[in-house]
């Protein structure tokens, strides 16, 4: 297979790794679509493309890094107007970012890769990293300046000018994506399509680890909470009205039927108890879980109105309720995790996570959250620092509530490696394997009752 | 595959809406072309407020065709979505001619005379150019969702008195989704995706400029700056388009020819839905200029 249609299905089932489930038949609507658009404007082949073959959003990030490695905007270095050395580089940058010129940042993104972003000397070992690049440029150094550019131009001083910094900011930022753009493109001119566009293109929001997720990509996760939220209590609304689709309570219509003289006019129906129930998150707040545990606390007080009551706790080594913190944090969730740190009293000694311990102390002081009512989620990767994993406090909550589910966020595989003591633990309840919000999700609608 | 051919390229569209008074980012123009050039379904999701149904409205404006407009929401079936029987008229018809046979009887009261098209049904019958645009799709049933796949996928609608009935021409159809729910993959697979996010800050100002035609440039530029701020910020609701607009609209009614900070509090309220984002907002703002000098 070789030119466009070529292209175009080795594009395709790149999307297709990154967990864009295009079929054949979106291929040949993408096809179409080249066809009608013709391949003169690189924009607009973007957007067919896109039309064509993303299904939803949230999956348009994967995709644009992606046709930006399968469609790239040129090959080999750029040729035009060379720079001569670092502050030529950062001078135009300067004009450039002040102007917000997107064309020429485009240029200077690939200026930038390869006058800095080379590495390694023979043929295929090197390549180009952007991380390089950005590190010897530092184009966040130049806000100053350019904000300098920007007021020089407009003299009269208004309110809206102190939001200019971080206008200036975000366009840093965007030419940060610029550059990973181009050191991809030429990383793959060197090593591949293939290769590259599988490991160097970043997940979906949603197919993100939460034990490897950057701060932006917290950030992320945390704008889609509300969304998510919203799509789940739907979902979970829809299944409790079918589920109270009523039976008919045969012995109760008959006996009615009896004022009728035995013709049943007026059918019984079973009663429904109201089916929401309690929800009880107990969350392990140490270090690299602490994302997991944020983020599913969010979503589940963003689901508050499914429950009748949600308590949330946590713990490090000492365990404390902070159903009052997650609440109010419902304003601002970016600090959320500090400010658990900050008010409740979750150490007791040095901050490594104790489980046998804090167990034993949630079994001790709130065992009377835990009812026949309760669903109960314990969040946390079953590292026990090597500590006692305090089985008996465990059954006692999983027989105290009425259902009760482990999640953790690590792989699978590496349960019961080093000091985890998954294995132990999931014989005493049900473990599942949460990485990404992909997956909560899907445990989250599986598990809840209706 | 025919499409409904009301343009003739990307410039064609982006030209044509914004005659109507919908200026379109390149992603917006390139989809409805392909959609039309294509003649396959649009379906748009996107944040509320930033000019979903808009687009099919100035699709239809621009294309001179009729709009025909399927409200969805929970509970809407089949007879309010495609057709149904005239009961009244038939048993009035069955009334009225009391010596005939009942086979005379039944084959006429089954006629096209005594049935009631609803949306679908009336978007697919027309011969002129027709829009349809089925609004909210997210709130209506799952089963409705089968209905539409008929519908969308062949342009046609089977009553099974009448037979079926084939489309004499195309439908340009745009469906709309707020994202409450999955739309089946199905129905997903049939139709082209666009998601409309909020415009960049040069078409915001534009779209400003040309919805409120007091402000000036200057005015303009600075509702879309604190904007971009606000959206940036972890917000319960992020300002849409159409809040922009409204807040141009406020801060020309309040006489406001800048933003001063004191005309910024006193309308926060009309951008912001929440308290807390008000409070959020208002200590940031303000933080901001701490910082600055």
């Amino acid at each position: 297979m070789s030119g466009v249609p070529g292209r175009l299905v080795e594009f395709v089932e790149a999307l297709r790794e990154h967990g864009i489930p295009a079929g054949p038949s979106e291929t040949v609507d993408a096809a179409a679509a080249l066809e009608v658009l013709g391949l003169d404007s690189r924009e607009q082949m973007r957007e067919g493309l896109a039309a064509a073959l993303v299904r939803r959003g949230g999956q348009r990030a994967v995709f644009d890094a992606t046709f930006d490695i399968y469609f790239p905007l040129g090959v080999g270095a750029p040729s035009q107007d060379p720079v001569d050395d670092l502050a030529a580089l950062r001078d135009r940058l300067a004009t450039a970012l002040a102007a917000n010129d997107q064309p020429e940042l485009t240029q200077l993104a690939g200026l930038a890769v390869d006058m800095l972003g080379e590495y390694g000397g023979t043929a295929g070992s090197g390549g180009w990293s952007a991380h390089q690049t950005l590190e010897r440029l530092q184009p966040q150094t130049l806000v100053v300046r350019v904000l300098e550019a920007i007021r020089a131009g407009a003299p009269e001083a208004d309110f809206t000018d102190r939001l200019d910094r971080d206008d200036v900011r975000r366009r840093v930022e965007g030419f940060r994506g610029l550059v990973r753009t181009e050191a991809r493109r030429r990383v793959a001119e060197v090593r591949g399509r293939e290769r590259v566009s599988r490991h160097a293109v970043p997940p979906a929001a949603d197919r993100v680890d939460f034990l490897l997720a950057s701060r932006a990509q917290l950030a992320e996760l945390r704008r889609v909470v509300q969304p998510l939220s919203r799509k789940l209590a739907t979902r979970l609304a829809a299944r409790r009205r079918r589920h109270a689709r009523g039976h008919i309570d045969l012995r109760r219509t008959l006996r009615r039927s009896l004022s009728t003289g035995g013709v049943p006019m007026r059918p019984s129906y079973r009663r429904h108890r109201p089916g929401r129930p309690e929800i009880v998150l107990l969350c392990d707040m140490s270090g690299s879980v602490a994302g997991f545990a944020n983020f599913t606390m969010l979503l589940v007080q963003a689901l508050r109105d499914q429950f009748s009551k949600v308590r949330v706790f946590a713990f490090i080594d000492a365990c404390d309720e902070i159903t009052h913190l997650v609440d109010t944090g419902a304003a601002d969730p970016e600090d959320l995790g500090a400010r658990i740190l900050a008010d409740a009293e979750l150490t007791r000694w040095d901050g490594h996570s104790d489980y046998g311990h804090a167990l034993g102390e949630f079994v001790e002081r709130y065992s009377d959250a835990v009812g026949p009512r309760t669903s109960m989620l314990i969040l946390g990767d079953a590292r026990t620092n090597g500590g006692d994993p305090n089985l008996d406090a465990v059954r006692g909550i999983a027989s105290a509530a009425r259902h009760t589910y482990w999640l953790n966020p690590e792989r699978t595989a590496l349960w019961s490696t080093g000091d985890s003591e998954a294995h132990a633990y999931a014989e005493v309840v049900e473990m599942y394997e949460c990485r990404n919000v992909h997956q909560l999700t899907r445990l989250v609608t599986r598990l809840l009752p209706a | 595959m025919a499409g409904t051919g009301y343009f003739t390229s990307v410039e064609d569209v982006t030209a044509k809406l914004a005659d109507t008074g919908y200026l379109a980012s390149a992603a917006v123009a390139t989809t409805v072309f392909l959609a039309d050039a294509l003649g396959k379904p649009l379906l748009i999701e996107g944040p509320a407020g930033v000019g979903k149904t808009e687009l099919a409205k100035a699709v239809a404006q621009a294309s001179g065709s009729r709009l025909v407009r399927l409200q969805c929401y929970e509970g809407v079936d089949e007879s309010r979505a495609l057709y149904e029987w005239n009961h009244a008229k038939q048993l009035l018809r069955i009334t009225a001619g009391k010596d005939e046979t009942w086979d005379e009887a039944r084959n006429d009261i089954f006629g096209e005379e005594f049935l009631l098209a609803r949306p679908l049904l009336t978007a697919i019958k027309g011969d002129e150019p027709t829009v349809l645009l089925i609004d909210e799709t997210d709130k209506a049933d799952v089963e409705i969702e089968g209905l539409l796949l008929e519908v969308l996928g062949d342009f046609q609608i089977t009553v099974p008195e009448l037979g079926t009935i084939t489309a004499g021409r195309k439908p340009f159809v745009v469906l709309t989704s707020n994202a409450t729910r999955e739309l089946s993959e199905a129905l997903r697979r049939r139709c082209l995706f666009l998601h409309i996010d909020f415009p960049d800050a040069a078409l915001e100002q534009r779209i400003v400029r040309l919805k409120v035609p007091g402000v000036d440039d200057a005015l303009a530029a600075s509702v879309v700056k604190v904007i971009t701020a606000l959206r940036a910020m972890e917000l319960r609701k992020a300002p849409s388009v159409a809040e922009t607009i409204d807040w141009a609209r406020t801060l020309l009614a309040l006489g406001a020819d800048s933003l001063g900070e004191d005309v910024v509090r006193a309308s926060l309220g009309v951008i912001l839905k929440h308290q807390d984002d008000v409070v959020k907002a208002d200590a940031r703002l303000e933080l901001g200029k701490v910082l600055d000098s």
